[in-house]
């Protein structure tokens, strides 16, 4: 097979990103469905979110006790 | 002439149906297999058949198998940004809150299958054309459209009020949609080092059937992974936003006080 480093580069790089894009989104989903049904059992305490370095508030700053 | 009121009313509560959070989840959800398995067996079929069973081509010999690969990416940077148009759309006249969502999440998978064309674009340059990158009119149209879609991304996020990013990254989105029609005539109206396109709507495509099966399988199949991908990533990001707003709500934060 003629110029194989550049077929073989160009295959990898689309099974790499396509790999990392279905893993990163399927581990999303499960994360977020676990979640969603823990809260809807009422088992899951509101995360406070962690502190920012800007001094200015943010609009959501104001609505956390 | 402009569209009826009724029109755009009934165009409009057509779309907001699906605005429901839990009507959208149940379609998806009911949907997701549908894409996500005739997507891997398609891609498999049509890159396997494109790398070991399509015939080498006369002149540029086994390096066009590059193609399976380098063309539904090209297609899809350029459907993917067609979307985001839709979505802006969507969002600007309708107010509609999936499409802000589907934005978000459009945005890094179009940028990624945008790199992936331009990567193996280069890749297949380099030994056909002697160098990895040329300020070619194709090629500088989807650097622009690259770094369209990084825009996007970085707008759509870069406010605290999330409104005012989707309203922004909307309006981006429109007026990057100038870069579309650009990149498909790009090869007819520049001398372009890059070739121009083999398969077109009006005419018969000036490639062999045994290259076009497996490209019209992988184009196929690698279109219905980047349909399942931003299926399951929107749904993910409904179901966050449900998550934040029963965190934030007060009546939970009140119970938990107590």
């Amino acid at each position: 097979m003629t110029h194989l480093p550049y077929i073989a580069a160009s295959y990898g790089l689309a099974l790499v990103l396509s790999l990392t894009l279905a893993l990163n989104a399927a581990w999303r989903l499960k994360t977020a469905r676990a979640r969603l049904a823990m809260l809807e059992r009422g088992n899951l305490r509101p995360v406070q979110p962690a502190p920012r370095p800007e001094a200015a508030p943010s609009s959501t700053d104001t609505q956390t006790p | 002439m402009s569209a009826s009121p009724t029109l755009v009313a009934r165009t409009g509560s057509f779309f907001h149906r699906y605005a429901n959070p839990g009507r959208f989840l149940k379609l998806g959800a009911r949907l997701q297999p549908w894409l996500t398995w005739p997507a891997i067996v398609l891609t498999l079929l049509g890159l396997g058949w494109g790398l070991f069973f399509s015939p080498a081509d006369w002149q540029q010999g086994d390096s066009v198998r590059i193609m399976y690969v380098h063309v539904p990416a090209a297609m899809l940077a350029s459907a993917g940004y067609a979307a985001l148009a839709v979505c802006a759309v969507l969002s600007l006249v309708w107010r509609h809150p999936l499409a802000d969502l589907a934005a978000v999440e459009i945005g890094p998978v179009g940028a990624c299958i945008t790199a992936l064309c331009l990567a193996t674009g280069s890749l297949w340059g380099k030994p056909m054309w002697g160098t990895w990158w040329v300020w070619d009119a194709r090629l500088t149209s989807v650097l622009v459209l690259f770094f369209l879609y990084l825009g996007h991304i970085t707008l759509i996020r870069a406010f605290d009020d999330p409104q005012r990013g989707y309203r922004a990254a909307a309006i981006l989105a429109l007026a990057g949609a100038v870069d579309l029609p650009i990149i498909k005539f790009s090869v007819q109206w520049w001398n372009t080092l890059h070739q121009p396109d083999s398969i077109t709507l009006t005419g018969a495509p000036t490639m062999s059937s045994s290259m076009l099966w497996p490209l019209g399988l992988s184009t196929l199949g690698i279109s219905l992974g980047f349909a399942a991908l931003v299926l399951a990533r929107t749904r993910a990001a409904v179901m966050e936003s449900r998550i934040q707003a029963l965190l934030s709500s007060p009546r939970r934060n009140q119970g938990n006080a107590a």
